[in-house]
Parts: structure tokens; C-alpha cells; sequence
């Protein structure tokens, strides 16, 4: 009978979790950011039908990058847990803070017990509040850790770049054409320097709106509206403000 | 597989098997003890508030859905207030007669189905659909509807496919029938039923229509005691609700008070209401 080699557990840490960063990194990026009246959830994805966002219960969204069976598969668990919770106690009782710990324990668990291969996804939990000081993201890496995000937030290959692209950037209060238009560019700023225009047909874009009326605050963005929402053509007064909001931030980032 | 919903701990296998959209099915197959149906039922006639009159009448263009405020136990008023019409979803609606407690239940898990439904597979059901499911859940609380704890609803909706409001009426069997122009369900239905016969026409318009299942549910509740009439007194008027092609929408307090005021000023002098031609 042939001894086993030796792995020391560092080692097979560090080799399941490079394994689940190659998977996720062969994913397409995408961002999550606060704006004045919610959070928006942008990101390019050629599909129509398999999205990347989606909507988990009244105040709270989903976002995922990496392997679409896998995250797909943590979605509908996530949409069951809190339509469950929600039916067993109130819908006031399903919050982004326990949906994240959920989705950490699960991520966790796989991510460590030797006998399952480790999931290669990145997931976003982002719930709305009453006002933006409310408002909560969290971002799940493949390992199950969880971290309390504010502002900004990019997942998937090449996040770490655009993650300082926008926090150079980013502020609190934009307004949404803002914020969509610095997220587009965030995620048009390739590694190699070279920049590629997105265009909308391939954009998928959320939003959390605290201001709708319904009690379910997700809202898919697409067609005319994005379109009207990406043209620069907004009110004078309103692109008058982008500028000089670029201009600041650059200046912040000098 | 127990469930597990309590704790923060990784999420049960049940949750992240692949499986049917229904929220009903999953209930059914991770904690069947929380479906109503599936409760075990205790010997004898229990008493309980009952929800009295809910009407419909269609208009091109859309659907209106109403309900008096009145629930009663006996012979005893139970509630002044209560609410029997729901938004169902963006384009749907459910009002409900029969015994309060349960009927509101079954509209939480309806609205809850159609909810997990659309999360789940990133469409909506059609009309058709909708209207399905509701049966099957009034067919599971059959063994409680033979104990005189019936469920009847009235469901209405836009049919987005077909471009016009419908309306859907159900018995305690879960038998499902569609309604042309007007329905009503509840113990004063038959008097709003005729009521409505006499006033129904198919080119009506919205704000008509509104009117129209007012004075419905105004005569319903002069002939039968169990409904209630538009309280002046208490500011408390009947749920009247619209679905068109812009979605749902209830009508606010003033509103329904305004409609209920045209209503009633009327009656003052004509106590019987609009009157139709004899031939």
C-alpha cells in the first residue's frame, strides 16, 4: 500500500484558494457602487437571459462573478432562505447582514472540508436602507471570509485594479448617469491600459432604488432607459455637476 | 433533513438542490409542517371572523377589485376595518371572502409563490398561471372548508399577453371559473351581483367603473347584514383597487371617500340607487 504524500494544510489552502481565484478570474468583472438614491449593479455580460444580478427580497440585490452554475446555485438558495425567514417571522426580519453570513458559513465550509471542490465565486450582497448612511454591501470572496464594503466595490478578474480605479473616484451622493457612467468606465479600463468602450446592448444594469414606491426596491435597467441614462445629454445642470465632480476627484486622487 | 432556518449556518442542502420554482413545492419538501394544507385538523365547528363581500367588474382597458371593510363572527361584528383586497403582484390582485384568519394566510403565500417564482426563474406567470396556483391552494384547505372554514376568493388581473383585465372566480373545491365583465363572491355577492347586472356596461371607464362596485358593494351591504356599508361616521371606506397596464394601484383615502361621499349623497334621495330602463 503506497504512503500518501504530505501536503502541509497551508500548502492545500493555498492551492484550493489559487484554484478558485483562476476560475473566478476567468469571469468577467463587475461593480457595485452607492449612489444618491440607492446602489447600482453594473457590470458587461453578453447574455439577455443569465444575469449576474438579481434580486434576493425587497431591499436586497445579488451580485456574482465566476462560475454561473455555482453562484446561480447559491442565488436560488439565498432567494429560499429569505423568502422562507421572511414567511416564517416577518419581512422585516430578512437582512443582508444574515443572508451574508449564510452565504459565508456555505462558502466557508466548502472552501475547507477536503472532499468538495472549492466553489469559484465572488458574490456581493447589498442591501438598501432609508437613507444612504443605511445602506449595506458585503462582499463574499471564494473562501467564505466577508467584508463590509462602503462606497464602491468590484469583484471578479480584474478587481483589484478597478477597485482603485474607483475609489479614486468614487463619491457619496453621485447621481445615478454619474455613478453608472464612472462605473462603465471602471470596468472599460483594461489591465493592459488599453481602454475598450463597452457598449450598452452588452451592459447589465440594477439598481436598489430607495425611492420606489413598491416595497421591492430591485429594478432591472435596460433598453431606452439605460440608453437615455448613458448619453450625455443629461440636463445641463446635472452634466455641469459631473464635470466638476470628475475634476474634484481627480484632483483628490493627486 | 431538519430545517434549519433558525441559525446562521451554512445553508441546508435542500436549499441549494435544483428544484421546482414553487415556493409551495419547496415548503412541501423542506418544512411540509408550515403549509396550511398540511395541518392536522382538530374535531368539531370552530368559530372564527368571516370576510364578507368582494366584487369585480372589468372596463377596456383594466380591471377594478373591492371589498367592503366588514368581518363578523355570528351575528356579532368582529372587525370595522378589515382589509380583504391585496395586491397579489405588480399586475394581479386577490380579494377574499370566507374565514379571515386562513384567507389572509393563503394570500401571504400566495403573493409569496408568485414572488419566489419570478426571483427564481427571472419571469413572471402569465394570468393563466396565477389563477392555476390559487386553485390548487384553495384545494388544500378543502378539508378545512368542510369543517366551515371556507376560503373563497376573487382573483382580477391584467393579462399583459392578452391586453385586457380578467377576472377569476373560485369554489371552495378550488373549481375555477372565468368571469366576463362582473363577479362578486362573499355572503352579500348575490345582492351586488344583481346590482352590477343592472349597471354593467362594457364600454364603461375607469372612474365608472369605481363607482359602479361602489354602489355594488352599497347595496350589497343594504340587503345583507354581514357586509358593511361606507362608515361616514368612522371614515372607514370600501378597498377599491385598479390594475391596468401601469400595474396595480389602490386607491388612496381620499379617493375612496370622495366615491363613497358621490355615492351616498345620492342614496339621500333616491335610497334604491340608479334606477334602469324597464325595457
Amino acid at each position: 500500500m503506497s504512503t500518501p504524500f504530505y501536503v502541509s494544510p497551508q500548502q492545500a489552502m493555498a492551492d484550493r484558494a489559487e484554484y478558485a481565484r483562476k476560475g473566478i478570474a476567468r469571469g468577467r468583472s463587475l461593480v457595485v457602487l452607492q449612489y444618491a438614491d440607492g446602489i447600482v449593479f453594473v457590470g458587461e455580460n453578453p447574455s439577455r437571459a443569465l444575469h449576474k444580478f438579481s434580486e434576493i427580497y425587497d431591499r436586497i440585490g445579488f451580485a456574482a462573478a465566476g462560475k454561473y452554475n455555482e453562484y446561480e446555485n447559491l442565488r436560488i438558495g439565498g432567494v429560499r432562505y429569505a423568502d422562507l425567514r421572511g414567511y416564517t417571522y416577518d419581512r422585516d426580519d430578512v437582512t443582508a447582514r444574515g443572508l451574508a453570513n449564510v452565504y459565508a458559513q456555505t462558502l466557508g465550509t466548502i472552501f475547507s472540508s477536503a472532499g468538495e471542490k472549492p466553489y469559484e465565486v465572488e458574490l456581493v450582497v447589498a442591501e438598501v436602507g432609508a437613507t444612504a448612511a443605511g445602506d449595506q454591501i458585503y462582499r463574499l470572496p471564494h473562501d467564505g471570509s466577508i467584508v463590509d464594503e462602503h462606497g464602491s466595490v468590484a469583484v471578479g478578474g480584474n478587481a483589484e485594479q478597478i477597485s482603485t480605479y474607483l475609489d479614486q473616484r468614487h463619491q457619496d451622493g453621485m447621481s445615478l448617469p454619474d455613478a453608472l457612467k464612472l462605473a462603465v468606465q471602471a470596468l472599460s479600463s483594461q489591465a493592459n491600459g488599453a481602454d475598450k468602450a463597452i457598449p450598452a446592448e452588452r451592459l447589465e444594469v440594477a439598481v436598489l432604488d430607495r425611492t420606489r414606491s413598491q416595497q421591492r426596491k430591485f429594478k432591472r435597467i435596460r433598453g431606452r432607459q439605460l440608453a437615455r441614462l448613458l448619453e450625455a445629454d443629461v440636463p445641463a445642470a446635472v452634466q455641469a455637476d459631473a464635470v466638476s465632480n470628475d475634476e474634484a476627484s481627480e484632483d483628490d486622487a493627486e | 433533513m431538519e430545517p434549519n432556518t433558525r441559525s446562521t449556518g451554512r445553508l441546508p442542502a435542500a436549499f441549494l438542490t435544483p428544484g421546482s420554482s414553487s415556493f409551495m413545492d419547496f415548503l412541501g419538501a423542506h418544512a411540509p409542517e408550515m403549509l396550511p394544507g398540511n395541518r392536522r385538523l382538530p374535531e368539531g365547528i370552530v368559530e372564527a371572523p368571516h370576510g364578507t363581500t368582494i366584487v369585480a367588474v372589468t372596463f377596456p382597458g383594466g380591471v377594478v377589485l373591492a371589498g367592503d371593510r366588514r368581518a363578523t363572527m355570528g351575528n356579532m361584528i368582529a372587525q370595522r376595518d378589515i382589509e380583504k383586497v391585496f395586491p397579489a403582484d405588480e399586475y394581479s390582485a386577490v380579494g377574499i371572502a370566507g374565514t379571515a384568519g386562513l384567507a389572509v394566510e393563503m394570500v401571504k403565500l400566495f403573493q409569496l409563490e408568485l414572488e419566489h417564482f419570478e426571483k427564481v426563474e427571472g419571469a413572471t406567470l402569465s394570468l393563466e398561471g396565477k389563477a392555476n396556483r390559487l386553485s390548487t391552494m384553495i384545494r388544500s384547505n378543502l378539508g378545512m372548508a368542510m369543517q366551515g372554514l371556507a376560503v373563497v376568493p376573487l382573483f382580477a388581473g391584467y393579462d399583459e399577453a392578452k391586453e385586457k383585465g380578467r377576472i377569476f372566480s373560485y369554489d371552495v373545491t378550488g373549481g375555477r371559473s372565468e368571469e366576463h365583465g362582473y363577479a362578486a363572491t362573499g355572503s352579500g355577492s348575490i345582492f351586488a351581483r344583481g346590482s352590477m347586472k343592472k349597471l354593467y356596461r362594457p364600454d364603461l371607464s375607469e372612474e365608472q367603473a369605481t363607482t359602479l362596485v361602489v354602489q355594488a358593494l352599497y347595496d350589497a351591504a343594504d340587503d345583507d347584514s354581514a357586509t358593511g356599508g361606507p362608515d361616514l361616521y368612522r371614515h372607514i371606506y370600501p378597498i377599491v383597487t385598479v390594475i391596468t397596464d401601469e400595474g396595480f394601484r389602490r386607491l388612496d383615502e381620499d379617493e375612496s371617500q370622495e366615491l363613497a361621499r358621490k355615492v351616498t349623497d345620492r342614496r339621500l334621495q333616491e335610497p334604491d340607487g340608479p334606477r334602469a330602463a324597464l325595457l
